[in-house]
């Protein structure tokens, strides 16, 4: 892998990583070409892509476990990535509690490892083996996990895959909180533009090239990006908004009061399910 | 008590110490077709140490480890898939060791001792290879615990996390082959793989975390080991066979015991 020898890294302290005309192929297929991005502090970029697209592929050239046929990729000496996989699979012969899950990150004591399932709301599940969670509650433990070793720059590979709509929006709502409260940057893969749309600094449409990119409104109105998803999610999609006089915690059932989750001053922020 | 008993059970005590925590990994890994592959080709170390006169433990060493050494490599190329390769590779040399020992002239090998093992023949020389061997391996299998289990529940995320997947596996790779050499005379190639299957898979039941599954493993294969020597004592039974009955009797039983509240 190419590292850049830093001509123009001193431009943009705030820069994390950078991939630069970075094509690739694979038996003989191209998955990707001539593709450059850039990841700042602070900034939430989301990719979108049809299935096929080399969305995860790009991912994994960011994270260093492909490397790449032509262009360069740098990323930050030092650079701390949390990594939140796709829906991933234990085994079932293998014994392991969500808080133990977490630990394997590294260097985290017993104590960061509650601490950071409790920034992703998901401290009572601790005890649990892996294995029983829904698809939600492990996004969450996931999550957790990438934020024990304090990260620079999140990645995140389609992270709301298998959670329903409204499960889907606290997740980008938790994951936009987080990055304010911690100020890393964010790259995300989503397949559905307007769940992240509100939460998102810039919007990267891939097609093994980059189709088009910009701010999310701008690539909503987009002709590449209308013509590779069209125009019917937003007739047909449209974000459930509403008001609510209570609160969900992650079991559903309802909490009076104040949401647990504090920063919120909208209440349709917590969803319902 | 004699001898030879005591030899025996010290040498099976020793494996089942280090085939609970490296079974453990095989199961979670799902490797033991490449286990077979592993303990099957010893067979080819045991014509080699014949055909060049060499000691039979360090020949079997060299054979299993170079074995090893072929199998990492070849899980980087990507056209045959890993069961095809390992497929290829246990029954070719399971073979080629046969034919090779049928060549052996002079001594008279008796090719069912290292098929099914012959515990009750362990040496004192043996007994050391064996308990310098165990000693090695929990030592390494230590210092690797917690990569090796982080790469084993998610590869890509130990690696951004920083684990050096490829170093690791190949390292837990060569502590199989070791333990393969070292099981070669107690259990037999044909049967190794079942000490570091059964006892791991007994062992789940009670486990709440990964460190529990292989202690109980060891205790499993230890018990394993006191029952099939007990049974070739008073029946006079073969050692081996009965070391594995003896592991899979402890799992059968256990299926009726009630799981514990987690």
């Amino acid at each position: 892998m190419n590292g850049d020898t830093g001509s123009n890294t001193d431009n943009n302290k705030n820069s994390l990583a950078r991939l630069e005309n970075v094509s690739l192929s694979l038996q003989g297929r191209q998955i990707l070409h001539n593709v450059s991005l850039e990841l700042q502090a602070q900034q939430i970029l989301t990719v979108i892509g049809p299935n096929g697209a080399g969305k995860s592929t790009m991912i994994k050239i960011l994270l260093g476990l492909q490397s790449v046929d032509n262009g360069s990729v740098w990323r930050k000496p030092g650079l701390r990535i949390g990594y939140v996989p796709q829906k991933i699979h234990i085994d079932s012969l293998m014994p392991l509690s969500v808080e133990r899950f977490v630990r394997l990150a590294g260097k985290g004591s017993r104590d960061d490892a509650l601490a950071a399932l409790s920034r992703t709301g998901v401290e009572h599940l601790a005890k649990q083996p892996v294995q029983n969670l829904s698809g939600g509650e492990f996004q969450r433990v996931l999550l957790a996990r990438a934020l024990l070793n304090q990260p620079q720059l999140l990645v995140l590979d389609e992270p709301a895959q298998g959670i329903d709509i409204t499960g889907q929006s606290d997740l980008y709502e938790l994951i936009a909180r987080l990055r304010d409260e911690q100020g890393f940057g964010v790259l995300m893969v989503s397949h559905d533009l307007h769940l992240v749309m509100q939460k998102t600094d810039h919007v990267l449409c891939l097609n093994q090239h980059i189709c088009c990119r910009g701010e999310p409104e701008d690539v909503s109105q987009h002709p590449e990006y209308l013509r590779l998803f069209g125009s019917i999610p937003t007739d047909g999609l449209a974000v459930y908004t509403h008001q609510h006089d209570h609160c969900h915690d992650l079991h559903g059932d309802v909490v009076q009061g104040e949401c647990a989750h504090g920063g919120h001053s909208k209440d349709e922020e917590r969803g319902h399910g | 008590m004699d001898d030879f008993i005591l030899r025996a059970l010290l040498a099976g005590l020793a494996l089942a110490l280090i085939a609970g925590p490296l079974g453990v990994f095989i199961l979670w890994r799902r490797m033991a077709y490449f286990g077979d592959t592993l303990s099957h080709s010893a067979i080819l170390g045991v014509a080699l140490g014949f055909l060049f006169s060499m000691n039979l433990n360090i020949g079997i060493l060299i054979s299993t480890i170079s074995i090893a050494v072929l199998l990492i490599l070849s899980q980087r190329q990507k056209q045959l898939s890993s069961d095809t390769m390992l497929g290829i590779m246990a029954h070719s040399a399971l073979s080629l060791g046969l034919i090779l020992i049928s060549f052996v002239h002079g001594v008279r090998v008796d090719i069912n001792a290292w098929l099914f093992g012959d515990i009750l023949s362990v040496s004192w020389g043996d007994l050391w290879f064996i308990a310098i061997g165990s000693l090695f391996v929990l030592l390494v299998l230590a210092f690797i615990w917690k990569p090796l289990l982080s790469l084993t529940v998610h590869q890509e995320l130990a690696a951004v996390e920083g684990v050096n997947v490829g170093l690791i596996s190949a390292v837990y790779t060569l502590l199989i082959a070791v333990l393969v050499a070292l099981a070669m005379k107690i259990i037999g190639a044909v049967l190794i793989t079942s000490l570091l299957i059964i006892p791991a898979a007994t062992a789940r039941k009670f486990s709440r975390t990964p460190e529990q599954m292989a202690l109980i493993a060891v205790i499993a294969g230890m018990v394993a080991v006191m029952l099939g020597l007990l049974a070739s004592f008073l029946w006079d039974t073969p050692a081996g066979p009965s070391i594995v009955a003896g592991a899979a009797l402890l799992f059968v039983v256990v299926q009726f015991i009630k799981r514990p509240a987690y």
